[in-house]
């Protein structure tokens, strides 16, 4: 189908898409990957009356390591976050994340900015990046702020980005010695998009948890991170036991979806044995 | 307002007045007359027009043809070299790896960059690799057998 009629405008660099956005108004659409705002402009959910390409910024592409944090430009798409060695090497399950998103065309158009920027609570980002304590950095013509992803995702397709921000980068901790992460998904089997997804890093010491972080998204309206799942599993042996324990809770607290894929109670089932099985890739690959 | 551009395609230079609106597949089938490349669905799914921008895969119903400003694209009609059949569209020939035909061009496109990044696949990273691309009709065993043709082909 053919969208409605809009300007397209390039912006070629940070400062002229922000001329750019608020001279645009309301009315104005950044467009990155455009794998999210294309499919609902032809189905005309979406009628911006300006579409920015931001695309062509080319300093917002790459991904770098700075001392002990991984800088991943919002502009990188999945497939280049997938192929990293450098992601490989000191994040892996960003990676693996990036990797079982849509498949391989979608994979080489779509952005981690504009991913976490539409805040889906089917995608994959979220989740993971709620497990491995990124921080978002997002500027705007007065300036620059860190968000912490644990701040991030705040309702339904909402996010704490306020209008005329744009995110340039997502920093993420490189994950330090005795530590192990994983990510997987249980797809809709059609739309490959997570109905539950989940997120895990999980640090041992001496053969005990001492830190753990895990996050889970497709369950709720936006991604959330197992609390009551983590105080479990801290300071245990990370027995069978202790995490089939620790799983029984991964869904605690938090109200879930239900739609045609999966019913909420079913939904409530899938975080605890997705939790299960990622917790126990984080934790072969801590021990190495 | 309508934008000029300009793109290579098929190794050839095309220029064109387009609004923005325009998606590329539009562009290649209803302006260039390259109907090779299919449009099988609304929602970016069935990965009938797949096409290589810049080297990657993508779905050309996902584009606006001003986001190619520039770009090197390649279709199905540019695979064939002087009269000889790319080992893909051989391979989909001589393993029967169609029937109607509709997904056949997205299918052969998106394999190209397949095995430009794994010249070996196994079968499984061969279907993986292909699950932007639905098939109605072959249950797509001969697919993968016609990409795994092009893979011993290329070795
Ligand atoms: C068939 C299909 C299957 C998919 N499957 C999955 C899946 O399994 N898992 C998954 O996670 N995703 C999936 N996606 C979504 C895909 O990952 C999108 O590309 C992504 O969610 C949006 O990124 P984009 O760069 O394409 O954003 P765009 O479409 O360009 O933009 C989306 C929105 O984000 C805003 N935006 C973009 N960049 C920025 C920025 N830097 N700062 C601030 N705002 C910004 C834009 O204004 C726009 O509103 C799928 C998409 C398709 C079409
Ligand atoms: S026409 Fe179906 S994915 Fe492009
Ligand atoms: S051969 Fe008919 S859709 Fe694939």
């Amino acid at each position: 189908m053919i969208p409605y009629s809009f300007d397209y405008k390039v912006a070629d660099s940070l400062e002229e898409a922000f001329s750019l956005l608020s001279e645009a108004g309301e009315n104005g659409a950044l467009l990155a990957g455009g794998h999210t705002l294309i499919p609902a402009m032809k189905l005309r959910l979406s009628e911006p009356d300006t579409v920015i390409d931001i695309s062509k910024i080319s300093d917002l592409n790459q991904i770098t390591k700075d001392g002990d944090i991984l800088v991943v430009g919002a502009l990188t798409n999945h497939a280049t976050v997938a192929r990293s060695g450098d992601v490989m090497t000191y994040c892996r399950s960003l990676g693996e994340a990036a990797g079982v998103i849509g498949d391989p065309q979608v994979r080489n158009k779509g952005t981690i900015g504009g991913n976490i920027a539409h805040a889906d609570p089917a995608s994959d980002y979220p989740g993971v990046l709620l497990s491995l304590n990124a921080t978002v950095v997002a500027k705007s013509d007065s300036g620059s702020r860190s968000i912490a992803i644990d701040d991030f995702f705040t309702a339904l397709f909402e996010t704490a980005l306020t209008e005329g921000e744009i995110i340039t980068e997502i920093q993420i901790p490189v994950l330090g010695e005795g530590t192990g992460s994983a990510y997987i998904k249980f797809p809709n089997p059609a739309s490959r998009y997570a109905v539950v997804g989940v997120g895990v890093v999980i640090t041992l010491t001496d053969g005990k948890c001492t830190a753990c972080r895990i996050g889970i998204t497709g369950a709720a309206d936006h991604a959330f991170r197992a609390s009551v799942t983590e105080e479990v599993l801290l300071g245990s042996d990370l027995s069978t036991d202790d995490i089939e324990a620790a799983c029984q809770h991964a869904a605690e607290g938090q109200e879930l979806l239900s739609d045609l894929a999966a019913s909420a109670n079913y939904r409530v089932h899938l975080c605890s044995v997705m939790v299960k099985r990622a917790i126990n890739i984080a934790v072969e690959r801590a021990i190495g | 307002m309508k934008h000029s551009i300009s793109m290579t395609v098929n190794g050839k230079e095309y220029s064109g007045e387009v609004e923005p609106r325009v998606l590329l597949v539009h562009f290649i089938r209803d302006h260039l007359g390259l109907t090779g490349t299919h449009i099988g669905c609304d929602t970016t799914q069935c990965g009938a027009c797949t096409i290589l921008m810049d080297g990657a895969a993508i779905k050309s119903c996902t584009v606006f043809a001003v986001q190619a400003e520039g770009a090197q694209i390649t279709t199905i009609e540019g695979m064939a070299s002087n009269g000889e059949l790319h080992p893909l569209q051989e391979g989909f020939h001589e393993e029967h790896g169609l029937q109607c035909g509709f997904c056949t061009p997205g299918m052969i496109m998106t394999s190209v960059e397949l095995l430009n990044q794994n010249p070996n696949p196994t079968e499984a990273e061969i279907r993986h690799g292909l699950e932007g691309n639905y098939c109605r009709c072959t249950g797509y065993h001969n697919i993968v057998k016609a990409v795994q043709y092009a893979a011993s082909k290329q070795a």
